[in-house]
């Protein structure tokens, strides 16, 4: 209808180039383009941007969200500093950090070499995989049984093959993080053999064959030809796997509640404890903030260390 | 693997040379079996707790708890599963989960299409710098974000509703933006530019020619979403407080700890909670697992 007769003006090239034509097409393009992004940009400005902006602004007030707020400045930095809990999520959550990153990559690169070679791939990634699509809480639940002190089956097992009474896995002390650690491998071990198997479906076969012409044995062509060509996906997945170790919080809070007393205690269950439980906006931001910045230096370290060990090809 | 890819890509000559290398053939069926004995011994590590919790959600308190373990359920105890439904609400649960996932998907699917389309294709004042933008706030961890939140949350007086877990997802995915744009500047620019010579606005366009090209992209990130949305548990757990409006993972949460030594009911609480992710990751796999490598990659 009218299109028809548009089309034909507009196909002409007189109508084309217009001056007039062309501003008002690119004025009311510029419009369409501003109307579709503008869910997702009342999204970005109402969730992230504001409230990153007021994140560093509570941290500097204190608040409880009800009654008036004060400015305090640093202080509130100054008093998680020095406190007893700061200490202790963050002594909890790097040493959950140091067993998990290490023990889970290791781990996932094993399977995913082993699982590049074989048939069945698919059935291996299937049940690899699965415990990456349930949630957090459903493995806590699960793995709370498994646990369980009396009749959890590892220490049902320990009795009834060894004759040993198994450790309190989440009620001693010193056991709870490895514990939780070990969980934490089991559920992510999956993920990071699908990178890794990408990463090695990556490497082109002609490095290998060169290898084995030149009579490398099987560890050389790990460690010469593998390893380096798999670095880059390496450090991806231990950059991930970094910043999620110290974002952890669902699988605690459901595994433990932060306990034995705090000694499960992590970063973000500290944060969750000041801004949800005792609802101190301001030291709760405060601790938001340094978790930031920890995470931040720790990637800037890593991303800075890259050019030591991690090789990308030219 | 390799030995096979080599053999149909090398030449006569160097057949024989890789022939010479080659361990005897007995040493490397050992090898291989061995690495196959390893991955099961790992894979029956891996399904174990599954097997477990389904095992237990079907077992009496005598056979849950007994010593040396009962493996098999005998008799098969369904009646573990009524008695979870009756317990606490899951069914409503799963009502409440179920269309906040809806929404969230279907929402996150459209504005990160849109959004995505213009990115990609039509040019306006500040694209550049907003784009940026909204990579940026890929790094930004949700813990940092989280408590000025919850706050505009009380403000809006949507605390201890549905609205508080499904607005800010349903609008705000900058990945989901990101994997939109980049996919759509793959579709060939001619099929937009002959509708808009026709007279057609950037609208149909969208709807008429982008859309149906996005099958993959939104299966990816629909697929993504739905098990964000489903398994989320922190967002639940901070903004709701009635039982009735309680989603799933909270449900679960609540079971473990009024029934905390009904450990047969917890686990059909937890087949319960985690069935229909299960049903739906084994139906399409490949596709979420492709997924998820996507993300990993384009990163």
């Amino acid at each position: 209808m009218e299109y028809q007769a548009q089309a034909g003006q507009l196909a002409s090239p007189k109508a084309i180039s217009s001056k007039s034509n062309t501003r008002r097409r690119r004025v009311s393009d510029a419009l369409w383009g501003y109307v579709f992004i503008l869910p997702q940009f009342v999204g970005l400005l109402v969730f992230a941007f504001i409230p990153l902006v007021a994140v560093f602004y509570l941290s500097m007030v204190s608040w409880d969200g009800l009654g008036s707020i004060q400015f305090v400045g640093f202080k509130n930095f100054i008093d998680q500093f020095t406190s007893d809990d700061l200490h202790i999520a963050l002594t909890n959550t790097f040493i959950y950090t140091i067993i998990s990153v290490p023990g889970g990559i290791i781990v996932s690169l094993l399977l995913a070499l082993g699982v590049n070679r074989v048939r069945g791939k698919d059935i291996y990634r299937l049940l690899y995989f699965m415990p990456q699509v349930t949630s957090p809480v459903a493995i806590a639940v699960i793995w709370l049984w498994l646990l369980n002190n009396d009749f959890g089956l590892i220490n049902v097992l320990l009795k009834s093959w060894f004759h040993i009474q198994g450790p309190g896995w989440l009620t001693d002390d010193h056991l709870v993080i490895p514990s939780i650690a070990i969980v934490s491998i089991w559920a992510s071990v999956g993920f990071n053999m699908i990178i890794f198997l990408a990463g090695l479906q990556g490497i082109p076969d002609t490095y290998a064959e060169a290898a084995r012409i030149d009579g490398a044995n099987r560890f050389q062509l790990f460690w010469r030809v593998t390893l380096p060509l798999l670095s880059p996906t390496l450090f991806f997945a231990t950059v991930i796997a970094i910043i999620g170790s110290f974002q952890v919080f669902d699988l605690i809070y459901v595994l433990t509640a932060g306990g034995p007393g705090k000694d499960s205690y992590v970063m973000v269950y500290h944060l969750y404890h000041l801004a949800f439980e005792q609802f101190t906006f301001g030291p709760a931001s405060a601790a938001a903030v340094i978790l930031f910045g920890l995470i931040l230096i720790f990637t800037l370290i890593q991303f800075t260390l890259q050019r030591y060990w991690v090789h990308y090809e030219s | 693997m390799l030995q096979e890819t080599a053999s149909r890509t090398m030449p006569r000559e160097h057949a024989e040379a890789r022939a010479i290398t080659k361990p005897s053939n007995l040493g490397k069926a050992g090898l291989r079996a061995l690495l196959h004995l390893l991955l099961i011994i790992g894979a029956i590590i891996m399904a174990t707790p599954f097997l477990w919790m389904i095992l237990t959600s079907l077992k009496t308190n005598a056979q849950a708890f007994s010593i040396p373990p009962t493996w098999i359920p005998n008799p098969f105890v369904w009646q573990n599963y009524v008695q979870s439904l009756q317990a606490l609400p899951f069914g409503l649960a799963y009502v409440n989960t179920t269309y906040i996932t809806l929404i969230v998907v279907a929402s996150t699917l459209i504005t990160c299409s849109m959004a995505g389309y213009s990115f990609a294709r039509i040019r306006f004042p500040g694209r550049g710098i907003l784009f940026v933008v909204f990579l940026a706030t890929l790094m930004i961890p949700f813990q940092l974000t989280i408590i000025p939140q919850f706050i505009i949350m009380t403000k809006l007086g949507w605390i201890d509703s549905h609205l508080a877990l499904i607005a800010p997802a349903a609008l705000f995915n900058a990945f989901g933006v990101f994997l939109m744009r980049q996919f759509i500047r793959g579709i060939p620019i001619e099929l937009e530019e002959a509708a808009l010579v026709d007279g057609a606005n950037r609208w149909t366009v969208f709807w008429r020619i982008i859309l149906p090209l996005l099958k993959a992209p939104m299966a990816a990130l629909g697929i993504l979403t739905f098990m964000g949305t489903w398994n989320n548990f922190f967002n639940a757990l901070i903004y709701l407080n009635t039982p009735e409006l309680f989603t799933v993972q909270m449900m679960l949460n609540q079971f473990r700890g009024q029934y905390n030594t009904e450990w047969t009911l917890v686990m059909a609480g937890s087949v319960i909670a985690v069935l229909p992710i299960l049903i739906v990751y084994v139906i399409l796999q490949r596709q979420i697992i492709q997924g998820i490598a996507l993300t990993g990659l384009k990163a």
